[in-house]
């Protein structure tokens, strides 16, 4: 049984009008100590995603299909109270701005004080050892306890924000964006730094994040979200070497290398769909280097391609009539 | 190529902690930079090196605690008029990091770049500013510019805000534009179209650019030149393809092995980093990066290295590189 099962996750925003889909019939697994990481631009729904995975939604976003299926149990369905036994203890959550994140007018101690208070009786020594040794984890000299967010630079901050999170050694850590606010160098010692605290506690990891090139030598599967949907699904080095969607390829032809001669880039002309909104035929067409006149009309499923899933009809296995890829 | 702007010696000092503490926090310190026409020079370092700080001495927000600016051979010290220092912040506009809280939100896009126009071309009449509206918002890449221009900031996406952002420099018919991380907040898969649309800009318009950022790798897809800052020195320059190729200083080596780059193999071996970047209040002489160097000697503990040519043109600030 893997650690946690998605199956046909769908989460609507209620506008006045109808409802904008921003996570559509998401399916994927994350496996013991896997980690699995989540890309797309701005508006795909990656946040929404993490968020629901959570159960942090709050209105006007609703989970309205699909499970969520942690060791068997049904998060989604949940109540609270039983929710507040896992949270924290067997699954956490790193948020995207640790300036945000932690309270400025508190130690980073308290906080963590704090955070074992929530979900537990310990005394204070207890609390203090245990502060210490999760600070020494994440390699924050413990003399921090007594500083301030304002004290840290953003690169102790976030790993202050991954030490709380590792307090129970969860069995899952969901990360949003925990990189995007350093720089190359903080983010390359902090992605090293998370990889070594997987092999040594053995945790899960789902990460998401816009920047697709971060992730290429520290995922195990990589999801790639557009408009809501996962448009493709695979092994990361696959992924990488051989990106079935072109989505995807965009994503990957956007950055510029440090390697190898300089040529002029493109990006991804165009902007993400409105989720209110969304193109009959595959949601991707309007941008699409490669589309077809099916494209306009046709939504593609997923379809498999080697080890990996894509959703793009150049990709069915027969010409464009092609039966819904299995799932 | 003509020099279009020069600093000696650039300086600029912050008092920290308590109103008499009387320390000072090194920001920026001797910073000599050359500027040429046509040309785009990147300015590369991690948070806190001093480069937003750079960008604003050039920009005149702060003034320098020492040293000068000299554009187009007169010291930016010597301008009194009003007219002068206008027609400076004209030629050197700044486009800045944040396209979400830059643009004001309780006006049109129009807003902003009509009172730039309105300050710095009085030799336009009412008809004249709206056509170069449009032409500037046009250059941009944003169409269609009359549409455009109409509508409110948050009916625009990240990129088209940073786009506006340009349009407004460009109004002033600028001769340098300071770009202040302007991608930084954008996503990947728009920054490539931002860089290109600086890339044109030099191009078409023929202005210069100081595109600072912390990303390496665009700062070569765009830059001719590029100086690598760190902790409020400028520790290596040159050409770009020639620092990224044989990059000298441990700092800028550093930098270069931290870029993410999904088409080479991973090198676990790779030496990883822990270090913070350096707090430069009261700083004692020595090398500002020997606390993380790997070649740190004696002799950087007491003597401040300063840049030394070891190839043409290209400079680094160590006493062991070669």
């Amino acid at each position: 049984m893997p650690l946690l099962d998605v199956q046909h996750l769908r989460v609507e925003y209620a506008t006045e009008n109808r409802p904008a889909i921003a996570v559509d019939d998401v399916s994927f697994t994350v496996g013991e100590g896997e980690f699995v990481a989540v890309v797309g631009e701005s508006g795909c729904g990656k946040s929404t995603l993490l968020f629901a995975l959570a159960r942090l939604l709050s209105p006007p976003a609703e989970i309205t299909h699909g499970s969520v299926d942690f060791r068997g149990k049904n998060l989604v369905t949940m109540t609270e109270r039983r929710l507040n036994v896992l949270r924290w203890r067997e699954f956490s959550v790193v948020m995207q701005s640790a300036m945000n994140a932690l309270n400025p007018v508190t130690s980073v101690g308290a906080q963590l004080a704090d955070a074992m208070a929530a979900h537990g009786r310990y005394t204070s020594a207890e609390v203090t050892q245990r502060s210490v040794e999760v600070l020494k984890l994440v390699g924050i000299d413990p003399i921090h306890l007594a500083s301030y967010p304002h004290q840290l630079s953003g690169g102790m901050r976030q790993r202050a924000m991954i030490a709380m999170a590792l307090l129970f050694t969860p069995d899952l850590v969901i990360m949003d964006e925990p990189t995007s606010a350093l720089d190359v160098v903080a983010q390359r010692a902090l992605m090293v730094q998370i990889r070594e605290l997987q092999a040594q506690l053995g945790f899960a990891v789902i990460f998401v994040t816009h920047d697709m090139s971060l992730v290429s030598h520290f995922s195990d599967q990589l999801l790639v979200m557009y408009a809501g949907q996962v448009v493709e699904a695979g092994p990361t080095r696959t992924v990488f070497d051989h990106p079935a969607h072109p989505y995807s390829r965009g994503l990957l032809d956007a950055f510029p290398s440090i390697h190898g001669p300089r040529v002029p880039l493109t990006g991804i002309p165009g902007s993400p769909p409105d989720l209110s909104r969304l193109p009959a035929g595959c949601t991707f067409q309007p941008r699409c280097p490669v589309s077809i006149d099916e494209c306009v009309t046709t939504r593609p499923p997923l379809y498999p391609v080697g080890p990996a899933l894509s959703r793009c009809l150049l990709n069915a296995p027969a010409p464009v009539s092609a039966p819904e890829a299995s799932k | 190529m003509t020099e279009l702007l020069r600093t000696h010696g650039l300086t600029r000092h912050f008092r920290v902690g308590g109103t008499f503490s009387g320390k000072r926090l090194h920001a920026v310190d001797d910073v000599d930079l050359t500027i040429d026409e046509r040309e785009i020079i990147a300015l590369v370092g991690e948070s806190g090196s001093g480069k937003s700080t750079i960008a604003r001495l050039l920009a005149r927000v702060y003034a320098p605690t020492a040293g000068e600016i000299i554009y187009r051979g007169r010291s930016l010290a010597k301008l009194r008029r009003r007219k002068e220092l206008l027609s400076y912040r004209g030629d050197v506009p700044m486009v800045f990091q944040d396209p979400f809280s830059s643009l004001n939100p309780a006006y049109r896009v129009n807003h902003g770049i009509m009172r730039g126009l309105l300050l710095h071309r009085p030799d336009l009449d009412a008809a004249g500013r709206r056509a170069e509206a449009v032409r500037v918002v046009e250059a941009v890449g944003l169409h269609p510019a009359a549409e455009i221009l109409d509508r409110y900031p948050y009916q625009l996406s990240g990129g088209q805000r940073q786009r506006i952002g340009f349009a407004q420099a460009l109004a002033y018919r600028p001769k340098l534009i300071i770009a202040d991380e302007p991608v930084s907040m954008l996503d990947v898969s728009i920054r490539i179209g931002l860089l290109n649309l600086m890339a044109a800009l030099r191009e078409d318009e023929g202005v210069s650019i100081l595109y600072i950022t912390h990303d390496i790798a665009s700062a070569r897809y765009l830059s001719d030149r590029i100086a690598v800052m760190y902790g409020g020195h400028i520790v290596e320059t040159g050409p770009t393809e020639a620092v990224l190729a044989e990059p000298k200083h441990p700092y800028t080596q550093l930098l270069l092995s931290a870029v993410p780059d999904p088409r080479a193999p991973l090198d676990e071996a790779a030496v990883v980093d822990r270090g913070e970047p350096p707090r430069v209040v009261d700083p004692a002489p020595g090398c500002r990066f020997r606390g993380r160097c790997p070649l740190a000697i004696e002799r950087c503990e007491v003597e401040t290295p300063l840049l030394r040519e070891l190839a043409p043109q290209h400079r680094a600030a160590c006493h062991v590189a070669t």
